[in-house]
C-alpha cells in the first residue's frame, strides 16, 4: 500500500525528517508515536502531498506501487489517500453537505464515474453520521464553523466514512478529546477497517491505542523511526516515556 | 425637459436650473422647505462637487463622471399611473414583500401615490407626503441630511422632489418586508436625484430591502439620499442590493438617527456597478443603541466601489459593529473609510470595525482607512483591515478531500463573502443573494438577470467574470 524509502524533508533549510523508512500493507493499522517536534505532522502532510514550505530533498514515497512524487494533493486524495487533520480548518458559509458532495463528485469524475445520485449520497451521509454519532442536520452547518474540538475530530472521521479511503492517516485525531469522544472516534475508525485498507494513526498518547489496536507501533524521534514493534511497545512508552529512546537514536 | 449646452459644467447648469425654475422646484413645498432648499443651494454653491482634494474623496475620482452631458428632469418623463407591475416582477421564490417602485428616481404610483394600511403605516411618494403630512415632513425632511457632508448632499437637499416616504407609527411591527426598487431605464444620459424618508416610531420594527438596478446600458448619475429616523426601542433591518451597469454612477448617502435602545442592521451587497459610493452616517443618539453596518462587494474590470461609514457614539453604553468584505479583480478599485467617533460622555462604548479584501490582480487597488477618534476613557474599540490572498492551509484542507484547484478556490472565495451574507435575516433573500454571489464568482451573473427583477426590456447579455485562476 505505502512504502517510504529513505525520506528526507526540510522546512526552510532545516531538516525535519532525516531518512525515514516505512512499509504499510493492506489490512494493517500502524501507530506512529513520538514527542512534539519529532516530525510526525510533517510526515503526514508530506504523504498527503503538501508542498510550499516542505522540501523533499531525498527519498521516495510509493503508493500502490507508484512513485507519487509528482502527484498533486487532490490527485493523491482521489487515489485514496485521506488525511485527518490535527487542526481541521473552518470554512464559513460552505455546508458540510455541499463540501462532501463536491469532493465525492470530483473523485468520481476522476475515476470516470457519473455524479453520485442524491438518494445514494443521502444514504451514505446518514450511515456516516450514525457511525460517529452526529445527530444535527449537516445541511445547515458550515464546515467546522463553531464546532467544539470534539466535533471537529468527529467530523474528520465522518468525512473519512464518506470518502472511504484506501489509506487513512490520522494526525493526532485523539488530542484534545474527552474519553467519550475518543471512543466514538476509535469506534468509527475500527468500523471502517477492511482487509483492503490501511490506517496510520499518529498520536502523542498511548490512550488512543486502547481503542484502536495497532498491528505495528513505530517511534519517531528526531526525524527517524528509532524503534518499531508490536502494540506492547506503546505500553512501554507509556510507562517509561520517550527519554530512554534518546540513546538509541 | 431641461437640455444643457456643452459649455456649462454640471455645477453651473444645476445652479442655473435652480434660479430659473424655482416655481416648479418649490411646487409642493411648505415655506419651511423652501427656506431649507435655499440654504442647501447656497451650501452647494460654496462647496461645489467634491474633488480629489476633498478629504474622504481622495480615492474616488468623480470628475470624469461629472463631465458627461446629462439631462436633468424636474418632472417625471413617463406617464403617471402606468402599470409597472407588467415591467417589473420580483422573482425571489418565497420572498413576500410589499414592493415600492421608483423609475428614474420618481415614485411610480397606481392609486394616488400614497396609502395607509390598517396599522397606520404610510407608504408612498415623498412629493405626495409633502402635501398630505406637512408636519411630519417639516420636522424630518433634510434635517439629519447635513449639507456640510458633501456637495452631493447639499445639491440633493436643494433639488430632490420625489422619492419614497415611509412612516411607521409607534408600537407597530411591520410583518411583511418593504422592498424599494429604483430602476434606471432611459434612452438618454440622465442625472437623477431622489430623496427617501423613513420614520419608524418607538417600539416599532421594519425590514426594508432597497434595490438599485439598471435595466439599460445608458450612462447615468444617481444622487440618492435616504434619511432614517429610528425611534426609541425601534428596530430597522435594512438591505441594499446594487447591481448596476458599468456606465452608471451611484452616490448613495444614508443618514441613520437612532434613539435610545434602538437597533439598526444595514447590509450593502454590491455585485456590479460602474462607480458606487455608499456613505453611511450613523448617529447613536441615546443610550443602549446597537448598530451593525455591513457590506460585501465583488468588483472587476474598471469598476469602483467606495464604502464610507461614520459612526457617532454620542451616548454611553452603545455597540457598533462594522464588517466589510470585498473581492477585487482586474483594474477595479475598492475604497473603505471607516470613522468611529466616541464622544467624551459615551462611556462603555463597544465599537468594532473590520475590512477584509482579496485582491486578484496586480492592477486591482484597495484603499482602506480605519479611523478611531476616541474621547471617552472607558471604551472597547478595535479595528482591522486586511488585503490578501486565499489561505493556503484552507486550500490544502479542501484539496486533501479530492477537491481540485478551481472548486477549492471557488468554495473559499464564497466562504470569504459568506461571513457577511450569513447576517441576512430574511431567509429567501439570503438564499437568493447567496446564489447571486456564487454566480458572480463563476462569472455567470449579468446585470439583466436582476436580483429581484425580470425586466421586459431588451436584454443584452453581459458577463462579468472574476478570473478564478488568479486567486
Amino acid at each position: 500500500m505505502l512504502s517510504i524509502k529513505n525520506l528526507h524533508v526540510s522546512i526552510e533549510g532545516k531538516e525535519i525528517i532525516k531518512g525515514l523508512n516505512l512499509d504499510v500493507k493492506p489490512g494493517e493499522v500502524h501507530a506512529i508515536m513520538g514527542p512534539n517536534g519529532s516530525g510526525k505532522s510533517t510526515l503526514a502532510a508530506v504523504i498527503a502531498g503538501r508542498e510550499g514550505i516542505f522540501d523533499l530533498t531525498e527519498g521516495d514515497i510509493y503508493y500502490k506501487g507508484k512513485n507519487i512524487a509528482g502527484m498533486s494533493i487532490e490527485e493523491r486524495a482521489r487515489e485514496g489517500i485521506f488525511l485527518g487533520f490535527q487542526y481541521p480548518v473552518e470554512i464559513p458559509g460552505v455546508s458540510i453537505t455541499n463540501f462532501m458532495r463536491t469532493a465525492i463528485n470530483e473523485i468520481r469524475q476522476y475515476k470516470g464515474l457519473e455524479q453520485i445520485s442524491a438518494v445514494n449520497f443521502l444514504k451514505n451521509m446518514e450511515e456516516a453520521k450514525k457511525l460517529v454519532g452526529i445527530q444535527s442536520k449537516l445541511t445547515n452547518r458550515s464546515v467546522n464553523e463553531g464546532f467544539s474540538g470534539g466535533e471537529k475530530k468527529k467530523n474528520e472521521i465522518f468525512q473519512m466514512a464518506m470518502l472511504k479511503p484506501d489509506l487513512a492517516i490520522l494526525d493526532e485525531t485523539d488530542s484534545g478529546l474527552d474519553i467519550d469522544a475518543l471512543k466514538v472516534v476509535a469506534n468509527g475508525v475500527n468500523a471502517l477497517k477492511t482487509k483492503d485498507n490501511a490506517t496510520i494513526v499518529i498520536t502523542h498518547y498511548q490512550r488512543l491505542l486502547d481503542y484502536i489496536i495497532p498491528d505495528f507501533v513505530h517511534v519517531l524521534y528526531n526525524g527517524r523511526i528509532v524503534k518499531s514493534g508490536k502494540k506492547e511497545l506503546a505500553l512501554e512508552l507509556e510507562s517509561k516515556g520517550y527519554d530512554w529512546l534518546k540513546d538509541e537514536a | 425637459m431641461e437640455t444643457q449646452t456643452q459649455d456649462k459644467t454640471l455645477r453651473e447648469k444645476m445652479i442655473g436650473i435652480f434660479e430659473t425654475r424655482q416655481e416648479t422646484i418649490f411646487r409642493n413645498d411648505s415655506p419651511g422647505l423652501v427656506e431649507r432648499r435655499k440654504a442647501a443651494i447656497e451650501s452647494f454653491k460654496h462647496q461645489g462637487f467634491p474633488t480629489a482634494k476633498t478629504e474622504n474623496w481622495r480615492n474616488t475620482d468623480i470628475n470624469k463622471t461629472l463631465l458627461a452631458d446629462y439631462n436633468y428632469h424636474l418632472e417625471p418623463t413617463f406617464q403617471k399611473g402606468q402599470d409597472l407591475s407588467k415591467i417589473f416582477k420580483c422573482d425571489i421564490p418565497h420572498l413576500e414583500t410589499d414592493m415600492i417602485s421608483q423609475l428614474n428616481g420618481w415614485f411610480v404610483s397606481e392609486n394616488g401615490g400614497i396609502k395607509t394600511d390598517k396599522q397606520g403605516v404610510v407608504v408612498g411618494s415623498l412629493a405626495k407626503a409633502k402635501l398630505k403630512y406637512p408636519e411630519l415632513i417639516d420636522k424630518h425632511l433634510s434635517k439629519i441630511a447635513d449639507d456640510k457632508k458633501s456637495g452631493f448632499v447639499a445639491l440633493n437637499n436643494a433639488f430632490a422632489e420625489d422619492g419614497v416616504f415611509i412612516y411607521v407609527p409607534d408600537n407597530v411591527e411591520v410583518e411583511v418586508p418593504l422592498q424599494m426598487v429604483n430602476i434606471i431605464n432611459a434612452d438618454e444620459d440622465i442625472f437623477i436625484q431622489n430623496h427617501n424618508l423613513v420614520i419608524i416610531g418607538k417600539n416599532s420594527s421594519l425590514r426594508l430591502v432597497q434595490c438599485d438596478d439598471s435595466v439599460d446600458h445608458q450612462r447615468s448619475l444617481t444622487n440618492t439620499i435616504t434619511e432614517f429616523y429610528i425611534g426609541a426601542n425601534a428596530e430597522l433591518d435594512h438591505y441594499k442590493l446594487q447591481n448596476k451597469n458599468d456606465n452608471s454612477t451611484l452616490i448613495n448617502t444614508m443618514f441613520f438617527d437612532l434613539q435610545r435602545d434602538a437597533r439598526l442592521s444595514t447590509n450593502a451587497v454590491t455585485l456590479n456597478g460602474g462607480m458606487i459610493r455608499n456613505e453611511n452616517y450613523v448617529t447613536l443618539n441615546g443610550e443602549n443603541c446597537e448598530a451593525k453596518v455591513m457590506g460585501v462587494y465583488l468588483v472587476d474590470k474598471a469598476q469602483h466601489v467606495d464604502n464610507q461609514v461614520f459612526i457617532d457614539h454620542a451616548f454611553p453604553n452603545c455597540v457598533s459593529n462594522e464588517l466589510f468584505k470585498g473581492i477585487v479583480d482586474d483594474s477595479a478599485h475598492a475604497v473603505f473609510n471607516g470613522h468611529i467617533l466616541v464622544r467624551r460622555d459615551a462611556q462603555h462604548t463597544n465599537a468594532f470595525q473590520s475590512n477584509k479584501n482579496i485582491l486578484l490582480s496586480d492592477k486591482a487597488t484597495v484603499n482602506t482607512k480605519p479611523f478611531l477618534e476616541i474621547y471617552a476613557d472607558d471604551v472597547k474599540c478595535s479595528h482591522g483591515a486586511t488585503i490578501g490572498q486565499i489561505d493556503e492551509t484552507a486550500m490544502f484542507y479542501l484539496k486533501s478531500r479530492g477537491i481540485g484547484e478551481h472548486n477549492a478556490r471557488m468554495l473559499l472565495m464564497y466562504a470569504f463573502a459568506a461571513e457577511v451574507i450569513k447576517h441576512i435575516k430574511i431567509e429567501p433573500l439570503k438564499i437568493r443573494i447567496d446564489d447571486m454571489v456564487k454566480k458572480r464568482l463563476r462569472g455567470e451573473l449579468s446585470i439583466c438577470e436582476q436580483c429581484v427583477l425580470h425586466c421586459s426590456s431588451q436584454e443584452k447579455e453581459i458577463n462579468f467574470a472574476i478570473d478564478m485562476s488568479k486567486v
